[in-house]
């Protein structure tokens, strides 16, 4: 090793804000040949952006580009796509797996970079219709496999595969590339068995020795220190720590992980004192089958007038409580809610119960993106309480109560400080913001004695959010509603809430009253990675 | 990420021709032409108007049993024939059981409903099953249907002397005459004629009347339903709404709207049409509730009224006014063109509301 | 491994099932009809050369997931226009043949780029949009034909022409075409006559198939139709690809109109192609193919069952009921209820391959309980 040797790749002074929104600031991150680095940092703290300027991600160009400068070996670059990346030897696996469902894994390890046979009509034509070299193809994707260390089959179909081949597949089809010489890996032990994820690290150790680098992202931090030369640390869109793994432990990288710089304990006095309460909702055994959210086996009561914060890290499970609960996704187990059972798999019935659900998926399923505010806000109270309804013919005849949904859509324009130019607005001409302002409305509304929220603030701006949160709250204290609140913003769960379950593997790992230290939390969040 | 609140009056305007659209404007503009044309070119136009506003009348209730599949997000009903066949089925029972005059009329509505109902209803359950697919399904469940009636109205033992074969005496006829039976009773109900203008004020009546509950239906908690579930179902469905139901009903509607509406385009045409005629008879519904301005999930009876009109003008103008003019009668061609143009445009746009 | 094999099995049910069914048909239709074997054998024999081409024009759209290519009739009318121009330019035999079909090349490319276009914009509904299209171009087609051909497309001949001036008559005859390249090679067996040299040319179709399977673009086009995403992803222009598969298509149907034409010996100028797609289509679900599948076999068991079908059913029709033009509408229903199944198949498959995926959680949680 000489140590005037310019390294691989060289990220100095990356700087990137999504329309002012600072996201990265000052990264500066070194990678040798063959050296393994361990990624890690919270969701949000800014890993994925990173990478993505990395890779040469579209999204990156398309919201104004970053700052700072880019070196492979010495010379700097500028990706204006994915396959400017690949073409300088950088290659990236991500967590959605990008592979044909009929093809068999060397068929997908060589997609579109097939071998090909020169024939009298291709030369007439043009390239594409040169034939397949089936032999060569086999034989690359053989050296491919081999490469990686693990044994898969390469004549297996996609669609029949276990999802951890599936995992190993993408993974050769980027050693298979000649130029590659460094190795992006997304959380991929993520999807793996035990056993495979040991298998993957054993190919992680593999392609190290072969001269390549490895960038390799994950929660699971014992993974990291058996792997990895050096941990680098990120929170907030800074690197915080940047150390060789020899010289840490889990502990520490947890601390570093959550630590705050300025740490705002929130005020005490602000907190309810919960002992005389009552469990209102009980929830057993519950899972969920929502896809990238799973819930496993989570049991949990949730006290009468609470605000119950729901942390952990994305893919956790956390987003599948509210959502298997409200009946959105398939769902089994126990809900019992102020003594009475509630079936699941039927959002009706929870309505019925006087549930209210804020969605994550704002535009998706919180909104009627194509019709007024009015209609959005009152739908959900009109249709399961019959309000803002006038009965005609003794209730046989339904009619819409326009002059009632505009008044409530004001009233709640007002409260909640929503900026439109009237109700009759669209909902989809609405800022993120107001749009979650539109869903908190709706929810309101319905009077519920309970209510979901998830992820409240994802994706709006700093004012919106304080203004969203103080809603919430004032929500609950006035009105005595119990709050059930997802977010995978630590911070703002100890800011808002009473209590912080956190929701670790599909299950509840620890509930922790909310002045606990964000190290604790922190840690229960990795306790159960899978 | 904030990318509204840059709109500014230009681009309003622009929007709104946008959204207006080119294939709109088109029809539009060429009707306008075809109607300063006409008195040039030695057309009436008194009974160019009535002829429209006649076609209007016997086309209306059909355009209009689009709009609640529309709005349920079921898309365009191109399976409007297995409505059709349910009023068919209604028309020739009537006659069938003897009754005359207005009576068979409102007999063949009574008849054709409880067919409309099963049927339809079975229609929107395979549509549930398929969601996603509709309206290529549609299309193709409307074709073997009507092929499959075709063998029915062979084999059904229909007896009456006005409707089936004179020589075999069973199976029936290709068309049959209305005279005696409901030809015109609701054109000729309060009909007004000022010379050459004729206006047909019952039927336009009978379809305001349907239009205006239509209307209401969509002003009332289920319709304001069925529009949000067309909207956004996964929405609707967090706000526990049962989809599949209110898309069964919307289903339903359409289907019994359609067998109203052959009737009343009977009563104007004056005959029965069987066997492959309900085929196409989806289209130029389609194609005129476009032209109107919906587009595949938003529809309103505002689009229905001014669709048929501009659609049904430009098949009674195109013909006298070119004719006239150049001596070719191309308004068979232009009809295809342009209607099938219109739905190719409306399949094309991106719908955003639905996922 | 237990479980795949049953799967397999009832896969090869459900996809067997149409098949079947016809040949149950078919096995009761033939006895009734009371047609003799020489003669059936003839028929099916002489449709199998006059519309396995066309029918083989679809299989390549299918592969890349555009569904089943509504759209062919352009190629259709593409051949027809080039045989309209051929037979006016008396260029008659083989010779007038293959003029029509390099009049028809260029026509198709530029239909079939229209299409794919319009297609790409339409995504996720290409089959209800390429319906439509060969409604709207059928509306084109009869612009040029009954009103630009003789008044602006100089047509001499007035044998084809409207008696009017301008515009082509409802039949073209192809007397100095017919059959001439069924007969290019005469061979008769037990009475069936076969037209060798279409068979030859249906044969190298089949085998420009099979090579094309092979080839870096039959490769992409199955990628495209498998994962659009996933084939952008790894650098495949997928608009282009999936514009060049319907390209390809239309060119082939404009080939095989005029191999089907010459067999007919007579163009019903407005009408050989509108019905054309809709029996092509049904051919090749009859012979077991789905809309997101089909392969070279399916064409000819399908066009074998559903020709045997439609030779059989009027007869067996009139037998029973007296009535021939029951038979007639039997076998149109039939071809329609064949894609009404398939496409209903085709999307409840799809909705079941979601759910399935949900279905495994559910098992692993009671395995745990």
């Amino acid at each position: 090793m000489n140590e005037a040797k310019t390294p691989l790749l060289e990220m100095r002074n990356i700087s990137k804000d999504f329309f002012g929104n600072q996201v990265l600031a000052d990264i500066d991150l070194t990678v040798g040949e063959g050296e393994v680095i361990g990624l890690v940092g919270e969701n949000g703290a800014g890993k994925s952006t990173l990478m993505r300027i990395l890779f040469g991600a579209n999204m990156i160009a398309e919201t104004g580009g970053y700052g700072g400068d880019v070196l492979i070996n010495g010379k700097k670059v500028e990706f204006s796509s994915p396959f400017d990346a690949i073409a300088a030897g950088i290659g990236m696996v991500h967590q959605e797996f990008s592979l044909i469902p009929g093809f068999t894994t060397t068929e997908n390890i060589l997609l579109n970079r097939e071998p090909t046979k020169k024939s009298v009509i291709s030369e007439v034509f043009s390239e594409r219709m040169n034939t397949l070299n089936r032999t060569e193809m086999s034989e690359r994707a053989k050296a491919a496999i081999e490469m990686m260390g693990v044994r898969i089959d390469p004549n297996m179909v996609i669609s029949d595969m276990p999802v951890g081949h599936k995992q190993f597949t993408e993974i050769a089809r980027e050693l298979s590339k000649d130029q590659l010489k460094l190795l992006i890996l997304d959380e991929p032990t993520a999807v793996l068995t035990e056993k495979e994820a040991e298998a993957l690290l054993d190919s992680i150790r593999a392609m190290s020795a072969r001269g390549i680098a490895v960038i390799f992202i994950t929660h699971r931090l014992q993974e990291i220190l058996s792997v990895c030369n050096r941990v680098v640390v990120m929170r907030d869109g800074y690197v915080v720590q940047s150390v060789d793994a020899a010289d840490t432990d889990v502990a520490q990288i947890t601390k570093w992980m959550v630590g705050r710089e300025v740490s705002q304990t929130p005020e005490a006095n602000d907190k309810k004192d919960l002992s005389g309460g009552k469990p209102i909702l009980k929830i057993e055994k519950l899972w969920v089958d929502m896809p990238g959210e799973t819930v496993r086996n989570v049991s949990l009561e949730v006290m009468e007038g609470e605000i119950l914060g729901i942390g952990g890290l994305a893919g956790q499970g956390k987003l599948g409580i509210p959502n298997g609960v409200m009946g959105l996704y398939p769902a089994g187990g126990s809900v019992v809610f102020d003594g009475e059972p509630i079936p699941l798999n039927n959002p009706r019935r929870c309505l019925d119960s006087s549930f209210a659900f804020v969605s994550e998926d704002r535009r998706g399923v919180g909104l009627l993106l194509d019709e007024s505010l009015e209609w959005n806000i009152a739908f959900p109270a009109m249709q399961i309480q019959n309000r803002f309804l006038k009965n005609y013919l003794g209730g046989l005849i339904k009619w819409r109560d326009e002059k009632a949904i505009r008044e409530v859509t004001e009233k709640y324009i007002e409260e909640l400080a929503i900026k439109c130019t009237s109700s009759k607005q669209k909902a989809r001409a609405l800022s993120g913001g107001n749009q979650q302002k539109v869903c908190l409305a709706k929810a309101f509304a319905l009077a519920p004695r309970l209510l979901f929220v998830s992820e409240p603030t994802r994706g709006i701006d700093v004012g919106a959010k304080a203004l969203v949160l103080q809603a919430l709250k004032r929500f609950n204290r006035e009105n005595g509603v119990t709050i059930v609140m997802v977010s995978s913003e630590l911070e703002e769960l100890r800011m808002s809430c009473d209590r912080i379950a956190i929701v670790s593997g599909g299950k509840v790992a620890g509930i922790l009253p909310a002045s606990a230290s964000v190290e604790e939390l922190g840690g229960l969040m990795l306790s159960q990675v899978i | 990420m904030n990318e509204n609140a840059k709109t500014n009056e230009k681009g309003a305007i622009r929007k709104a021709l946008e959204n207006f659209g080119l294939p709109r404007l088109i029809i539009t503009g060429f009707l306008v032409l075809l109607l300063i044309l006409a008195p040039f070119v030695g057309a009436d136009l008194p009974t160019q108007i009535s002829n429209i506003i006649a076609r209007f009348s016997w086309n209306g209730v059909l355009v209009l049993a689009m709009v609640p599949m529309v709005h349920s997000g079921c898309g365009l009903n191109f399976g409007l024939p297995l409505g059709i066949i349910s009023g068919l089925l209604g028309a020739t029972l009537s006659i069938e059981f003897g009754f005359t005059g207005g009576l068979s009329f409102f007999m063949a509505i009574l008849i054709a409903t409880p067919f409309a109902l099963i049927l339809g209803s079975l229609y929107g359950w395979l549509l549930n099953k398929i969601k996603g697919g509709e309206m290529m399904i549609a299309t193709y469940v409307g074709f073997s249907s009507v092929s499959f009636m075709c063998m029915m109205w062979l084999v059904l033992p229909y007896k009456s002397p006005n409707m089936v074969w004179g020589l075999a005496g069973k199976g029936l006829r290709t068309t049959i005459s209305l005279e005696g039976y409901y030809n015109q009773v609701l054109a000729n109900f309060l009909k007004i004629e000022i010379g050459n203008l004729t206006i047909p004020v019952g039927t336009i009546l009978f379809f305001a009347l349907l239009a205006l509950l239509m209307w209401a239906f969509l002003h009332t908690k289920t319709g304001t339903a069925m529009t949000a579930v067309g909207s956004n179902p996964v929405f609707a469905s967090a706000a526990g709404i049962n989809v599949d139901r209110i898309r069964l009903l919307s289903v339903v509607m359409s289907t019994w709207l359609a067998a109203i509406g052959i009737l009343v385009y009977e009563q104007g045409f004056g005959f029965v049409q069987l066997y492959m005629a309900p085929f196409y008879m989806a289209l130029p519904a389609v194609s005129a509730i476009l032209i109107g301005g919906a587009s595949v999930n938003k529809a309103t009876i505002m689009n229905v009224i001014i669709g048929t009109i501009l659609f049904q003008g430009i098949v009674t103008m195109t013909p006298t006014v070119m004719n006239n003019m150049i001596h070719m009668d191309m308004s068979e061609v232009i009809r295809i063109i342009a209607s099938n143009g219109m739905i190719l445009y409306a399949l094309t746009r991106k719908t955003e509301g639905s996922r | 491994m237990n479980t795949k094999k049953k799967m397999n099995a009832g896969e090869f049910i459900r996809r067997g099932s149409v098949p079947m069914m016809f040949i149950l048909i078919c096995a009761l239709c033939i006895p009734i009809a009371g047609l003799s074997p020489t003669y059936l054998a003839n028929e099916i024999v002489t449709r199998m050369g006059r519309n396995a081409f066309l029918i083989l024009s679809l299989l390549i759209p299918i592969m890349a997931g555009m569904g089943l290519n509504f759209g062919m009739t352009l190629g259709a009318m593409a051949g027809e226009i080039g045989l309209i121009l051929a037979s006016d330019w008396q260029i008659v035999g083989i010779p007038g043949m293959v003029l029509a079909m390099i009049i028809s090349v260029p026509i198709s490319v530029l239909l079939g780029l229209f299409c794919g276009k319009i297609l790409n914009m339409a995504r996720g509904r290409e089959m209800i949009t390429s319906y439509i299209i060969s409604y709207f171009i059928n509306g084109v087609y009869q612009l040029v034909v009954l009103y630009l051909m003789g008044s602006i497309i100089p047509i001499r001949h007035s044998s084809i022409k409207l008696p009017r001036g301008y515009g082509i008559r409802n039949t073209v005859s192809l007397l100095n075409m017919r059959q001439k390249l069924d007969n290019l090679i005469p061979l008769t067996i037990g009475g069936v006559k076969i037209p060798v040299m279409t068979f030859i040319i249906i044969a190298l179709m089949c085998l420009v198939i099979i090579w094309f399977r092979r080839t870096k673009l039959g490769q992409d086009m199955r990628a495209v139709g498998q994962d659009m995403e996933v084939a952008r992803d790894a650098g495949i222009n997928v608009e282009r690809t999936r514009i060049l598969s319907i390209i390809i298509s239309t060119v082939l149907a404009g080939i095989g109109m005029v191999i089907y034409l010459q067999n007919m010996g007579n163009i019903a100028t407005y009408s050989s192609h509108s019905q054309i797609g809709m029996f092509c289509i049904a051919a090749l679900l009859v012979g077991g193919a789905s809309v997101d599948k089909a392969s070279i076999g399916n064409v000819f068991l399908g066009v074998i069952l559903f020709h045997t079908m439609f030779i059989v059913a009027p007869r067996a029709g009139a037998y029973i009921t007296g009535d021939s033009m029951i038979g007639e509408y039997f076998r149109v229903f039939v071809s329609y209820a064949v894609i009404t199944v398939a496409l209903i198949m085709y999307e409840t498959n799809k909705r079941r391959a979601r759910r399935e995926a949900g279905q495994e959680l559910v098992k692993e949680q009671e395995k745990e309980a």
